[in-house]
């Protein structure tokens, strides 16, 4: 209220202004508490409870996340997961950043269709990605089988302990390579055009062009696409629970940690021990995600 | 970006589609890029096509031909009657529960996302700053942590198994409200939203009638990521629902998958032919939606998500 004693004047349009602040932004911040902060909360309260046979639910501070720390299942799951993200996400995002460049490039014929076909996949709901690939992996009509049997040779089981993670990896890069292309593509077109008049004045080449103006331009957007295929890698659910039914013996109820939370609570009526293990997956998964922010942003201090 | 209003304002303005360049217009198309593009377009196209070759087939075409190319007979519209039918039209009441989750959900969070992401952006009130910074912590909370918590709190609140657990969640979208308020900083100049106070309009009027346009592109992205978000939602409706009958598509075609992999062929048994024609189904709304919606989105990105 310092400005009211300032400018006297200012007094009653400033209250009013911060009161139509407040009015637009209360109705998204009452869902907000309702479906983020509640909930987030609960768990965190549920996660210090423990359920006895004797004696009921009782407070058990930390014995649930130690017990989470320990958990071998929980570790592998998480172990996987960070397997899965370390090869899975820079593919699908140098994937995405050559063609977001390509399509950027102006020498490419038909642009726009290969721009709409390929953010295409994104608009396939996970399931449905999943059974399609499931299908096309298995032995019952499964196409790479069909692909095999044509050329002569025995194609190798995609939905096999050995090639699972990787089966799923081509999943998600599937449906998401076209999303981050988008992203890094709308990201591109926002660059002035005269710096590319000023750089090809100066006789640079498209790839230096690409190098120098492009890529820079692309920081924070990439920043943006890799923190988000972080948590989406830790997030995993959808895909293995649907290849759960086509290879029940290589998807374990413990194959990504959000399954186990999953399991635990749904399957194995462990609710304050899932809510830590959800809480722990939570705090991993936000912890690597703002380190990646800091990496970034250290780098792009030094240069 | 400067400001993209010097004119009157009439209608939604369109960010920054920028027409290609003469230099880039000018240069010669490589092959050898379009080749490789090619490659990538097949890698996209190839499991939607073999889904609509596959769906089209009989029962015993599926098994004996091959999965690239169409069978002996034509039967996708025999197929997509026996998915209509199958348990008395079950899958019509999916595809109804889906629009109804999909329309409510994603244009509820739209418009609160706007809503939310223009004050951020416009007005100067005391604990925005520490606001933001809340909602943009929970875009990095896995939703799906909070779906085992969710699901308690709803089911304390009684509203587990109705349509409310589902629409509820679906209502907030942090990253959209981060979209919004990116693009509303840019897209709504502080001159016109002065002159239009001095004028004697009032703030809600002047959000319907000047800053609800300026904004259009920005909310047609943010609806359309919702509108993905809440037709490809499965995790959170597997755990809130039991009912079939208030299931959307996805969870309604895993049961199905579920069935048809049982191996015990019983009554209740849905056939690979009901699952692939059911998902080929399922996925055409919302590839209608992006090419009809194409240049609004695409130009409400370009402003919106990029720009830190």
């Amino acid at each position: 209220m310092t400005a009211r004693a300032a400018r006297p004047g200012l007094g009653r349009p400033l209250l009013r202004l911060r009161v139509a602040g407040y009015a637009f932004f209360l109705p998204f911040f009452v869902v907000f508490l309702v479906t983020v902060v509640a909930p987030l909360a609960y768990a965190i309260y549920l996660s210090f409870f423990q359920d006895r046979l004797i004696g009921g639910t009782v407070f058990s501070g930390l014995a649930n996340y130690t017990r989470a720390l320990g958990d071998a299942l929980f570790g592998a799951g998480l172990l996987r997961v960070a397997l899965f993200l370390v090869v899975q996400v820079p593919v699908m995002l140098l994937i995405a950043l050559g063609c977001a460049l390509a399509i950027d490039s102006g020498r490419l014929r038909w642009p726009s269709l290969f721009r709409i076909t390929i953010f295409m996949p994104y608009a396939v709901p996970a399931v449905v990605a999943a059974l399609l690939w499931g299908y096309m992996y298995g032995d019952q009509f499964g196409l790479v089988g069909q692909l095999g049997d044509a050329l002569g040779v025995t194609a190798p089981d995609l939905l096999s302990r050995p090639w699972m993670l990787t089966s799923i990896g081509n999943m998600v890069t599937w449906e998401y390579v076209g999303y981050n292309m988008i992203i890094l593509y709308a990201a591109l077109r926002a660059i002035p055009e005269e710096l590319y008049e000023a750089a090809e004045m100066d006789g640079a080449g498209a790839i230096r062009i690409a190098w120098s103006i492009k890529l820079p331009a692309l920081r924070p957007a990439l920043l943006v696409a890799t923190i988000f295929s972080v948590i989406g890698s830790f997030q995993l659910f959808n895909e293995p629970n649907i290849l759960q039914k086509l290879a029940p013996a290589v998807i374990s109820t413990g194959y990504t940690p959000n399954m186990y939370a999953y399991n635990l609570a749904f399957n194995g009526q462990q609710i304050n021990y899932s809510a830590a293990v959800a809480v722990v997956l939570g705090l991993v998964t936000v912890v690597v995600a703002y380190a990646v922010q800091l990496i970034t942003a250290r780098r792009e201090q030094t240069l | 970006m400067t400001a993209p209003v010097t004119g009157p304002v009439t209608g939604p303005v369109i960010g920054v589609a920028t027409p290609r360049s003469p230099t880039a217009r000018r240069r010669r198309k490589s092959v050898t890029l379009t080749v490789i593009m090619l490659v990538m377009f097949g890698y996209a196209v190839l499991p939607l096509f073999w889904l609509l070759a596959n769906a089209s087939k009989s029962g015993a075409d599926l098994f004996s031909t091959f999965g690239l190319w169409f069978g002996g007979d034509f039967h996708l519209f025999a197929n997509i009657g026996d998915t209509l039918s199958y348990q008395n039209g079950i899958f019509l009441r999916w595809f109804g529960n889906t629009v109804l989750y999909a329309v409510v959900g994603a244009g509820g969070a739209a418009l609160l996302a706007t809503l939310g992401g223009y004050a951020l952006a416009k007005y100067d009130f005391p604990g925005r700053k520490l606001l933001f910074a809340m909602v943009l912590g929970a875009i990095s909370i896995p939703g799906t942590a909070l779906a085992v918590p969710t699901y308690l709190l709803f089911s304390q609140a009684g509203i587990v198994d109705t349509p409310w657990a589902v629409l509820i969640p679906a209502l907030c979208s942090p990253f959209g409200l981060y979209l919004m308020r990116v693009y509303a900083a840019d897209a709504v100049p502080d001159s016109i939203l002065e002159s239009a106070r001095i004028d004697g309009a009032g703030e809600f009027r002047i959000f319907r009638t000047i800053a609800l346009r300026l904004l259009a592109p920005g909310f047609v992205t943010v609806l359309l990521f919702a509108l993905v978000a809440t037709w490809n939602n499965y995790f959170l409706p597997l755990i809130v629902l039991n009912t079939p009958d208030w299931f959307p598509l996805t969870v309604g075609l895993n049961q199905w998958n579920a069935q048809a992999n049982s191996g015990t062929s019983g009554a209740g048994d849905a056939s690979y032919q009901l699952i692939l024609t059911g998902s080929l189904l399922s996925i055409v709304p919302l590839i209608v939606a992006f090419l009809v919606l194409q240049r609004y989105w695409q130009s409400g990105l370009a402003t919106g998500s990029v720009k830190q």
